[in-house]
């Protein structure tokens, strides 16, 4: 099996790519539209020097070369998503080239190479057969000159496994260098699948399809594997592949051909006149190179090195930007980094995937974050209040302090008050006393739960254990 | 004096000292387009009842001096193709007949900011592809000077609206002469500035890397007031260029001591008509005569050009034209019930015969396999051919050559023959492929009484040298305007008196709708 991805990747910036428009995701239709971005006669394109920016970074990150004299170009086809009935996208100089990203499979090491990258612009989204309006089809036209990049890779893929690998590191790089989220679902990141199979030991492609409409990690391990066999048994029963397009339907788990014959087309391209050629100087890509955040791996590595952290860990806490950032400094202020790591990895993890949140939205503060722990650390709370703490600090920028003092989150220090409540609680449960002195060892952590409980959380478990322990001892 | 009879730049300072009134130009204009129109139909669209507003609108700024530009208060006639907000843009096709900008071309705006009355639109060829103004979807204009003559094109409506005195300047496009050859059969004086001049935002685009918005006046001063308003970079436009030395009527002194005029032969072969020939020779001799230094030289791939012209413009226009599919504005066909076929019978009856043949011209020469044979070929001609404009600029300051090889034709000659049309084009387009500025100029009259005119060529944004010779020649001959009464009566008594006739009923009828289009939804 040989496999060479398309993906393309919504950018994040603030406005189109030739306008001024809003890119803001989830709007009414058509309210972030002008003239140009809906191909009105007379009017011209302007480029989004950040759309530049971003994909030289992309593509620097990606080890790519680049273009120093790059065009546009026009790809002509009729369709109304395309107000202008062309696309202006990049094939005869694209910004960036021969590139790679290095994944790990089960041989070792394996570079996969990245034929090219290039900057296009977004068509309009077409909704069919509308519940109201009945058949007809309606055009929205926000998402039309969106900036995106191509990336096209090499057919050096040969399992489902290293797609997913390369298309991980394809994803935390640009996450890394706030180009893009990259969410597969909402469509920030989009994946062709190109698959063809071969005898084992022939160095000739066979005919490959092309694979549309995977839209998520998982829907892309399946329709591999679909379309693998669907070609090995075409090619077993002696008929041939036809080069075609075909649309995965993960809930059926199989692809059909796409009605549009897309591969017969001729795109007819010529370089976009309204647009002179773009000139990137050295300096312009020095300061992009300089600009480029330590990326996951070396961060990775850096981490074990510099904070004794164990592999696993190191890998999880870099798996975002934003998540390594707070680790780094929160431990280089508390020079707690093994409680620092054991925070983000299980309270962190946690809260991200409750809320469904991406790292960008992480406002944990590493002040905060070292204050907190010291705050645990010198029993002012227990745990329990700490990881309510901790959970207002992710989403905002909340003083620990301030909020223990307002919620009274202040574990009772106080012994003698303890011991009261611990005594009033045993004498309020005696069948649980006679369980533990029939040597039910639970009975006291149920005593100890109890009393925590009488104590709204405010005290320190351990604290209450020992004088449970005490008091039943005598 | 009759305020016709005045130049843009003399009304402007008549207009400013107080003499006249902006609004009494404009009702001047107005009865001159009553009287001249049904004889010409130079205009798609008047605009009485605005054009009189705005001239009491710019009257009323220029007592209260917040308008102190040479060009406040003078009306102007802009072709069809440069979008004005809110009016109807039509290119002259039945495919935007009823087409309605929610924006201003940046070149009209420029102009409005500086006090310009917009009379109204102006004929032109279909989406400026033609050079007799005769592929109009709204009839063809005649040529003042004999309304059974062609204007040219595809500007010839604002030619003919000049020649005419029906407006005191107007504004055209120029794609591969559009502006320069309809100017030479109207007698009237039009410059295509450097490529990136002026912004190209707003104007319906035909051949984007070759085109560019150009004023038409009565003379040189004309042309360099009217251009100096417009030549101002734009945002919206990356192709528009931050220029330097824009005030190009500072450059009026006529002064064309040791200006280097070169002559190319391949120009002055047999197919030009011999007098065009000899009133160009003898206007070399004239400026020679005031000190200019006159020579001939060789100048190479005349034929080529016009091939890769064509090649290039169709190509652009076969993209350019694409958006025109009746989905969200424009002409669209009765209900096909599947959208190719509705885009198809769309752009079928939208579009007239000679936008579809450069439309299906410039598809096949983009073909993958005939792409690298026929573009690529063509951008490298274009590229030989600005090579040797600079190997001429190192020696020369300006070229002097004719503008068409013959006057203006007769109406319903020229659009049997396209190929042959198209080769008519000759001596103007290698400008287009060079991005060069040129001027037309009237040098002479025919023995049939048409006009004669002359072009000249200038280095890249030496639009000042282009003024300074052109102001220069036209201040030693005696610039003839056609006899408009005689016009108007041979129009009366002539072949083409019917069809004016029923155009003029059909446009006294409703002035807001010409073509029979149906509206889209």
């Amino acid at each position: 099996m040989v496999i060479g991805l398309e993906v393309h990747v919504e950018l994040a910036t603030k406005t189109k790519i030739f306008c001024g428009c809003s890119t803001a995701f989830g709007q009414a239709p058509n309210t972030q539209i002008c003239p140009v971005c809906t191909g009105m006669p007379g009017t011209l394109p302007v480029l989004n020097k950040k759309v530049v920016d971003y994909a030289l970074a992309v593509g620097l990150a990606l080890h790519c070369q680049v273009n120093r004299h790059c065009h546009f170009d026009r790809k002509n086809y009729f369709y109304p998503d395309n107000p202008q009935n062309y696309q202006i996208s990049q094939l005869y100089a694209p910004i960036c080239h021969d590139g790679f990203v290095e994944i790990e499979t089960e041989e070792g090491k394996k570079k996969v190479r990245i034929h090219e990258l290039h900057m296009e612009e977004d068509a309009g989204k077409l909704i069919h057969d509308d519940p109201v309006l009945g058949a007809c089809s309606l055009v929205d036209y926000n998402r039309s000159g969106v900036p995106l990049i191509e990336i096209v890779s090499e057919p050096d893929m040969r399992s489902a496994r290293e797609v997913i690998a390369y298309l991980e590191d394809l994803r935390t790089t640009i996450q890394y260098l706030g180009a893009s989220d990259c969410r597969l679902q909402e469509g920030s990141m989009r994946v062709d699948v190109n698959l063809s199979v071969r005898k084992a030991g022939t160095k000739q492609l066979g005919t490959r399809t092309e694979m549309k409409n995977l839209n998520s990690f998982k829907a892309i391990v399946r329709a591999i594997e679909e379309e693998k066999s669907r070609q090995v048994a075409l090619l077993k029963a002696g008929r041939a592949v036809v080069q075609e397009t075909r649309r995965w339907d993960d809930d059926c788990g199989v692809s059909r051909p796409m009605r549009s014959k897309e591969d017969a087309q001729d795109y007819r391209y010529f370089p976009e006149p309204d647009l002179p050629s773009l000139e990137i100087s050295e300096a312009w890509i020095e300061e992009i190179r300089k600009a480029q955040p330590q990326m996951r791996k070396e961060r990775a590595e850096r981490f074990q090195k510099e904070f004794y952290l164990p592999a696993y860990d190191a890998l999880l806490l870099t798996q975002s930007r934003q998540m390594a950032e707070v680790f780094e400094q929160t431990a280089l202020i508390c020079h707690k980094p093994k409680e620092v790591s054991n925070w983000l990895m299980t309270e962190g993890m946690r809260l991200l995937k409750e809320k469904a949140m991406g790292p960008e939205r992480i406002r944990l503060s590493p002040v905060h974050l070292a204050k907190l722990i010291e705050l645990v650390e010198n029993k002012v709370i227990n745990r329990t209040a700490a990881k309510e703490v901790f959970a207002q600090m992710f989403i905002s920028q909340t003083n620990p302090e301030d909020y223990i003092k307002e919620k009274g989150l202040y574990a009772v220090q106080d012994e003698d008050a303890l011991l009261q409540v611990v005594v009033q609680v045993i004498a309020d449960n005696p069948q649980s006393v006679k369980d533990f002195r029939n040597g039910k060892q639970r009975a006291a952590g149920f005593l100890v739960g109890q009393t925590m409980k009488a104590m709204k959380g405010k005290a320190d478990p351990e604290v209450i254990n020992r004088l449970v322990r005490e008091q039943l001892a005598e | 004096m009759d305020i016709l009879d005045l130049t843009a730049v003399e009304l402007g300072r008549q207009i400013r000292s107080g003499q006249v009134s902006a609004v009494e130009a404009v009702r001047a204009a107005l009865l001159q387009i009553e009287a001249a129109e049904p004889s010409c139909h130079a205009f798609i669209q008047i605009d009485r009842e605005g054009a009189l507003k705005q001239a009491e609108e710019v009257q009323r700024r220029i007592e209260d001096g917040t308008l102190t530009g040479p060009l406040a208060g003078v009306p102007v006639a802009v072709k069809d193709n440069l979008c004005i907000k809110k009016q109807r843009t039509t290119c002259a096709s039945k495919m935007l007949a009823d087409f309605r900008p929610s924006y201003t071309a940046a070149a009209v705006e420029c102009l409005v900011q500086a006090g310009a009355v917009i009379l109204g639109k102006t004929n032109m060829d279909e989406f400026a592809m033609g050079s007799t103004t005769e592929t109009s979807a709204f009839g063809p204009t005649g040529n003042p000077w004999n309304p059974d003559c062609v204007p040219g094109g595809s500007s010839g409506g604002s030619c003919a609206a000049v020649a005419a005195n029906m407006c005191f300047y107007a504004l055209g496009t120029d794609t591969g002469g559009s502006i320069r050859q309809p100017s030479a059969f109207c007698g009237v004086t039009g410059i295509k500035p450097t490529y990136g001049t002026v912004s190209r935002y707003g104007l319906i685009a035909y051949g984007s890397s070759l085109e560019q918005i150009g004023p038409i006046a009565r003379d040189v001063r004309d042309c360099a007031a009217v251009l100096e308003a417009m030549a101002v970079r734009d945002v919206k436009d990356s192709t528009s260029v931050r220029r330097k030395g824009c005030d190009f009527t500072k450059a009026l002194s006529e002064d064309v001591r040791g200006l280097r005029i070169g002559i190319p032969r391949e120009y002055f072969d047999g197919e030009l008509n011999p007098e065009i020939r000899d009133a160009i020779l003898y206007a070399a001799r004239a400026l020679a005569g005031n000190g200019a230094v006159v020579e001939e030289f060789s100048f190479p791939l005349v034929d080529e050009a016009v091939l890769a012209y064509y090649v290039i413009a169709c190509a652009q226009a076969s993209s350019n034209l694409a958006r025109f599919d009746g989905v969200k504005y424009g002409y669209r066909a009765g209900d096909e019930g599947e959208l190719h076929r509705m885009i198809k019978k769309s752009r079928t009856e939208g579009f007239g015969t000679e936008v579809k043949r450069r439309i299906m011209l410039g598809t096949f020469v983009l073909r993958s396999g005939y792409y690298d044979e026929y573009y690529l070929k063509a951008l490298q001609v274009k590229t030989l051919v600005a090579q040797a404009f600079a190997r001429a600029f190192d020696r020369f300051d300006i070229l002097l050559t004719p503008v068409a090889p013959t006057t203006a034709p007769k109406m319903g000659e020229s659009l049997k023959n396209p190929i042959q049309m198209y080769a008519q084009d000759k001596y103007t387009v290698p400008v287009n492929l060079a991005g060069l500025p040129a001027l037309a100029i009237p040098c002479g009259t025919s023995s049939a009484g048409l006009p004669i005119g002359m072009q000249m060529i200038g280095n890249y944004f030496q639009e000042k040298t282009l003024f300074r010779a052109g102001r220069c020649f036209e201040q030693m001959r005696a610039y003839k305007k056609p006899g408009l009464c005689e016009a108007i009566r041979k129009a009366e008594s002539g072949s083409n008196s019917a069809k004016y006739k029923a155009i003029r009923k059909a446009e006294s009828g409703s002035t807001k709708t010409e073509a029979s289009g149906k509206r889209k939804g």
